[in-house]
């Protein structure tokens, strides 16, 4: 069976739906035996979800006006050399 | 020209259709669109308010001005996130000067997985904080990533680039992403671990 190492070396793989099945036979073999491993797995999983759940914060309000502000300036200079 | 978004949501691909053709409404409709991800993107990389701002300004701009130039080989939001992940990372640059460390430095493989903290979480801990509060923890916890490890974190995990797509923006290898991608995600375990295990089920940590 694996080690720890090798199975957090191969822990990417693992998370990764588009393994193939063998190979996830493989690692889950190991998972399986060790509880540490089970737990690792558990919350890596819950860290990417709690990350991939976060919608982008609204930039601030006088940050955005200042990107569109440069933005019709440039544009307004593109039409002028038009 | 305002930068509110239309009431139904115009095709990505014909958007930069009409704004290749000209429609500056066209493309500030993908500024609209992308202008949240783009500084977050931007404040995660620099960890720098005033460098994020520089970067969402340059990377739109520059976009427009190369608008022409889009091959259209990939998605739009994958060229606007590449152009400003270069605006990014040469203001990270800058401010390292003084201790330049090439963003393709060997890291260091195997031995350093950080996995010291092993227990299980409260249940939905999303649920235990106000949104405010766990995007703090989460940039808190984001910031103390190297910044090679970072960026490949947010690249990968956070705007949902694929592995293939980070090595071609950063310039590194496949492997060099995955091995950094890992490091990064056992990092972030470790520090979301601490903040959010469940009390008095430490039985792992002595291992």
């Amino acid at each position: 069976m694996l080690t720890c190492k090798q199975f957090l070396e191969e822990l990417n793989d693992y998370l990764d739906p588009s393994i193939d099945p063998e190979t996830k036979r493989h690692l889950e073999a190991h998972v399986c035996e060790c509880p540490n491993c089970f737990v690792i797995v558990d919350t890596t999983v819950k860290t990417l979800r709690v990350f991939r759940g976060m919608e982008p914060q609204a930039i601030p309000e006088d940050l955005k006006n200042r990107l569109w502000a440069a933005l019709e300036r440039k544009m307004a200079a593109k039409k002028r050399s038009a | 020209m305002t930068s509110s978004s239309h009431p139904t949501l115009v095709d990505e691909s014909e958007l930069v259709s009409r704004a290749q053709a000209g429609e500056d409404e066209a493309f500030s409709e993908l500024v609209s669109r992308y202008q949240n991800k783009i500084y977050r993107l931007a404040k995660n990389i620099t960890q720098n308010n005033e460098d994020a701002e520089d970067v969402l300004q340059e990377a739109f701009l520059k976009a427009y001005s190369h608008l022409k130039g889009f091959q259209r080989n990939s998605r739009f939001y994958t060229w606007i996130v590449r152009i400003a992940v270069n605006e990014a990372l040469m203001k990270l640059r800058k401010r390292r000067s003084d201790r330049t460390v090439p963003l393709d430095e060997p890291v260091e493989t195997g031995e350093e997985a950080v996995t010291r903290e092993i227990a299980v979480w409260d249940d939905n801990p999303e649920q235990r904080y106000s949104h405010e509060e766990m995007q703090q923890i989460l940039d808190d916890a984001v910031e103390d990533l190297k910044p090679d490890f970072r960026t490949v974190f947010v690249l990968r995990d956070i705007e949902e680039l694929s592995t293939e797509e980070t090595a071609e923006t950063l310039g590194i290898s496949i492997p060099a992403v995955k091995s950094r991608l890992l490091r990064a995600r056992l990092a972030l375990r470790e520090k979301l671990t601490r903040k959010f295990k469940r009390k008095g089920e430490d039985v792992f940590a002595h291992l």
